[in-house]
């Protein structure tokens, strides 16, 4: 077997690992408006929790199979004000819609009608910026475009060092997090 | 914490609603490995849902203006990687959200009622737009939380790093002007106690 797999058989992977993530967005109550919103009024921190957590596990697991060998990387390249300004709109409307682009097609298949219409909004967004697209290609993605840079290379601090830093910012923040608002057990096995 | 243990063991596991988020986590983190190391391609969404909504523009627009579009060119809809994957975070929720007995039409959410009342109209209205800048946003800078959020930062991209950063701002200002400083009632437990009862 040689990897990457493609072909064929990535569709069928696709759909395997597309449905684990469904299923850890649904289990980890993030395909939930409630969930989301309250994270941005800092009454609810599942979305830091499993995000922060995913980053540094996924981070270094990345990291060992890059520098093995065993994947390459995909860096999207920081245009800054592109990044800046999508990320600002972007933050806006996450708490408006309630969910992100994945959350929301997960909260659909629950049964969400208003992830639904929001689902519309989405691709009517994804419509909209296709039309817009030369214009912002030109004005604004070309602004501060530093290329496909990551933290090490513009830091100068190593990536296992970076690591170590996030890994420690995370058990900082989630331990005063399970001081002050705890993980909330689980209806099921109490 | 003692808790994870104890459930993750217990047949509840299947059916429970909710698990640890510091699982959920992890788990993503592992799945992070498999689709770098097995398929070379990160988690990501909403370049997918560019060739979605091309598929939805083509009556109107054409083939022809699909393809002289300049972004489109690059995004053609298609059967590929990515819609297989979203077609299986769609089942993937469905199966989970059946098995826990989560499944249930909501049309106003707790916390969104609470604050601006039952009236669909108004929420679905904000719904739209809120999903049209979500992705008009996550397009302008390369990603959404999954392609630049998650899987950008993992990767130490200062792209998804300034996503992350950036979106969270946003958002909390957004978060602050919609439902202000106020303490609220509806919190997370009891939204989810609320829809125990409805399913």
């Amino acid at each position: 077997m040689t990897l990457p797999i493609t072909g064929n058989a990535s569709l069928v992977l696709a759909v395997v690992f597309g449905f684990i993530f469904g299923l850890l967005l649904q289990r980890g109550r993030v395909a939930d408006y409630n969930t989301i919103v309250n994270q941005f009024r800092f009454k609810d921190f599942t979305v830091l929790k499993v995000m922060f957590t995913a980053i540094v596990v996924g981070g270094i697991g990345v990291l060992v199979l890059h520098q093995t060998g065993h994947a390459a990387y995909h860096i999207k390249p920081a245009n800054m004000l592109g990044v800046v300004l999508g990320a600002g709109i972007f933050g806006i409307g996450m708490v408006t819609y309630g969910y992100c682009p994945g959350t929301g097609i997960a909260a659909v298949a629950t049964g969400s009608v208003h992830a639904l219409v929001g689902f519309a909004g989405m691709l009517a967004g994804g419509i909209l910026y296709a039309l817009s697209f030369s214009w912002v290609n030109e004005h604004i993605l070309s602004v501060a475009a530093l290329g496909k840079v990551r933290l090490p290379d513009v830091t100068g601090i190593a990536d296992w060092v970076w690591f170590i830093i996030l890994a420690a910012i995370a058990a900082v923040v989630f331990f005063a997090i399970e001081r002050l608002a705890p993980t909330q057990k689980s209806p099921v096995g109490q | 914490m003692n808790q994870t243990a104890k459930t993750a063991c217990c047949s509840g596991f299947v059916t429970q609603s909710r698990w640890n988020p510091y699982l959920v986590g992890i788990g993503l983190g592992l799945l992070s490995w498999a689709v770098f190391g097995i398929v070379n391609n990160p988690l990501g969404v909403t370049t997918t849902l560019s060739q979605w909504a091309g598929a939805v523009a083509e009556p109107v627009i054409g083939a022809e203006g699909l393809r002289t579009n300049a972004y489109w060119a690059k995004e053609l809809p298609k059967w590929d990687y990515g819609t297989f994957f979203l077609i299986g975070t769609f089942f993937g929720a469905l199966v989970g959200a059946a098995l826990s007995r989560d499944l249930r039409i909501e049309v106003v959410p707790a916390v969104w009622r609470e604050r601006f009342g039952s009236s669909p109209a108004k929420r679905l209205v904000v719904a739209f737009v809120g999903g049209l800048l979500a992705m008009y946003g996550a397009r302008m800078a390369g990603g959404c939380t999954s392609g630049n959020g998650l899987s950008g930062s993992m990767q130490l991209a200062v792209s998804g790093w300034t996503f992350f950063i950036t979106m969270f701002a946003t958002g909390l200002a957004t978060a602050w002007l919609m439902f202000g400083r106020r303490g609220s009632s509806v919190r997370a437990s009891s939204a989810e106690s609320q829809k125990e009862r409805v399913a």
